[in-house]
């Protein structure tokens, strides 16, 4: 059984480590890192809930190799707050009710935090497109998409704050 | 779902991976993107021994126009391709299949040369590339060549690549002088793989048409080009009897399977209705 030593940057700390090249990256942050924040959901490159941001744009984790992710930088949902408070798309998922089991959570707010990385002002066809990859199957999307809007808006409100 | 141990190698250059493909032969598979090949992995459909993966690859990622054609790396994804603006102005059919591709996730990841050497028969970018004649560059150790699209897709999850043969590049024609593409795909939700999907490229120079492209997703056993329909087409014009002419012949030209997205019958319609709308857009753009 071949093993790679990979060093891999989450949330912002690099971890070297010894990994069989078949491990998926959603187990190597669960299970080697213990970061569970990242859910594993369909398995299949369908439902979105293990969503982690790779050198800023969100892929399905469970369809990677965590050997690729080698000298890469992976945020997961731990990462996404700031030092002083939560992160605008996780106040918005708060403020307007954007889960109700919250088992797909962690990889919509993932997604929208890329989406108003790239477009800090989208349109509501712009978000819908955007979370087109994550499925839910509690809230009907209504609340998802005004959660995205509230964290627009809070970002355009005071960019100095949240623009990177 | 763990697939099979494999060993892997991720080499800095073409030409070590080139080496290593011609080492490990039929034993090594390609990893670029990874949108298909580590799902079947995962189900274990595929289990090769060794994976050379080519993400680390500098300068395989790039969307160059030269000498009137179009270059596409082996390492261009779909987001790159979505955004560009080139395809929208001069390969549309390109432009328009892109966003309906899979979902933006998998977008970020996926390679268009990596979907058409996986050849799914429900893969949009076959379709699309049969429609604008495009072709796969083929490298190796010993040499490289020019694949044209309807030698290279040869069958279902099939093409026509050697052992030790990478696919290195996408080269696609200028479609005329003036343009039109459009990929046209039903599909039950976002990111479902086509019902049944329609590309059409039509080219223009001088007043006539001087490339048509029509091509079918998910009605055959691999992606097919409608020959009867261009050829209806070809050195003519669109007008509501030759439209008509090429959406039958489209029609006549697929062979669905009736299954769990709908039946033989709906799709051959789909696929005559679709190549008729596609056209109309077509017409409508040359009588703007």
């Amino acid at each position: 059984m071949q093993v790679k030593q990979v060093s891999v940057t989450v949330n912002g700390e690099t971890y070297t480590t010894e990994i069989e090249p078949r491990l998926l990256l959603t187990h190597f942050i669960r299970e080697v890192l213990g970061l569970t924040g990242t859910h594993m959901g369909c398995d299949t490159t369908s439902c979105g809930c293990c969503t982690v941001l790779l050198d800023g744009l969100p892929i399905k984790s469970c369809t990677y190799f965590a050997v690729m992710a080698d000298g890469h930088e992976v945020m997961t949902v731990e990462g996404m707050a700031l030092a002083s408070e939560l992160h605008p798309v996780q106040q918005g998922f708060h403020e307007e009710h954007g889960l109700q089991c919250g088992f797909c959570t962690p990889g919509m707010m993932i997604v929208s935090k890329a989406l108003l990385d790239e477009n800090p002002n989208p349109t509501e066809d712009e978000i819908r497109w955007a979370l087109s990859g994550n499925l839910c199957r509690c809230t009907g999307y209504q609340n998802i998409v005004k959660a995205v809007k509230w964290a627009a808006h809070k970002i355009n409100s005071e960019p100095a704050a949240y623009r990177r | 779902m763990y697939p099979p141990p494999f060993e892997y190698v991720a080499p800095d250059t073409i030409e070590e991976a080139l080496a290593l493909i011609a080492q490990y032969g039929e034993d090594a598979k390609v990893l670029s993107g990874g949108m298909s090949l580590i799902p079947l992995m995962k189900l274990r459909f595929a289990s090769p021994a060794v994976i050379v993966d080519i993400n680390r690859i500098q300068g395989m990622d790039y969307i160059t126009e030269e000498a009137g054609g179009l270059r596409i790396g082996g390492l261009t994804r779909y987001r790159t391709l979505v955004r560009s603006d080139l395809l929208k102005a001069r390969y549309m059919c390109m432009a328009s299949c892109g966003p309906q591709v899979a979902d933006p996730l998998v977008r970020n990841r996926g390679t268009l040369v990596g979907s058409l050497c996986h050849a799914d028969p429900q893969g949009d970018w076959g379709a699309c590339m049969l429609a604008m004649n495009g072709s796969i560059v083929a490298r190796s150790t010993t040499g490289t060549r020019e694949i044209p699209i309807d030698q290279f897709i040869v069958g279902p999850f099939q093409n026509s690549l050697n052992p030790g043969e990478m696919g290195v590049e996408v080269k696609v024609p200028s479609q005329g002088e003036r343009s039109f593409g459009q990929y046209l795909k039903l599909e039950r939700k976002v990111g479902d793989f086509a019902t049944a999907g329609v590309a059409v490229s039509i080219g223009w120079t001088g007043g006539s048409i001087s490339h048509a492209g029509i091509a079918l997703t998910g009605v055959a056993s691999a992606n097919i080009r409608a020959s009867g329909a261009e050829a209806a087409l070809m050195g003519g014009s669109l007008n509501q009897g030759t439209i008509a002419e090429a959406a039958r012949q489209a029609a006549g030209a697929c062979d669905p399977k009736t299954d769990h997205r709908g039946s033989s019958e709906y799709k051959r319609e789909i696929i005559r209705v679709y190549t008729e709308r596609a056209l109309s857009a077509a017409a409508g753009l040359r009588a703007a």
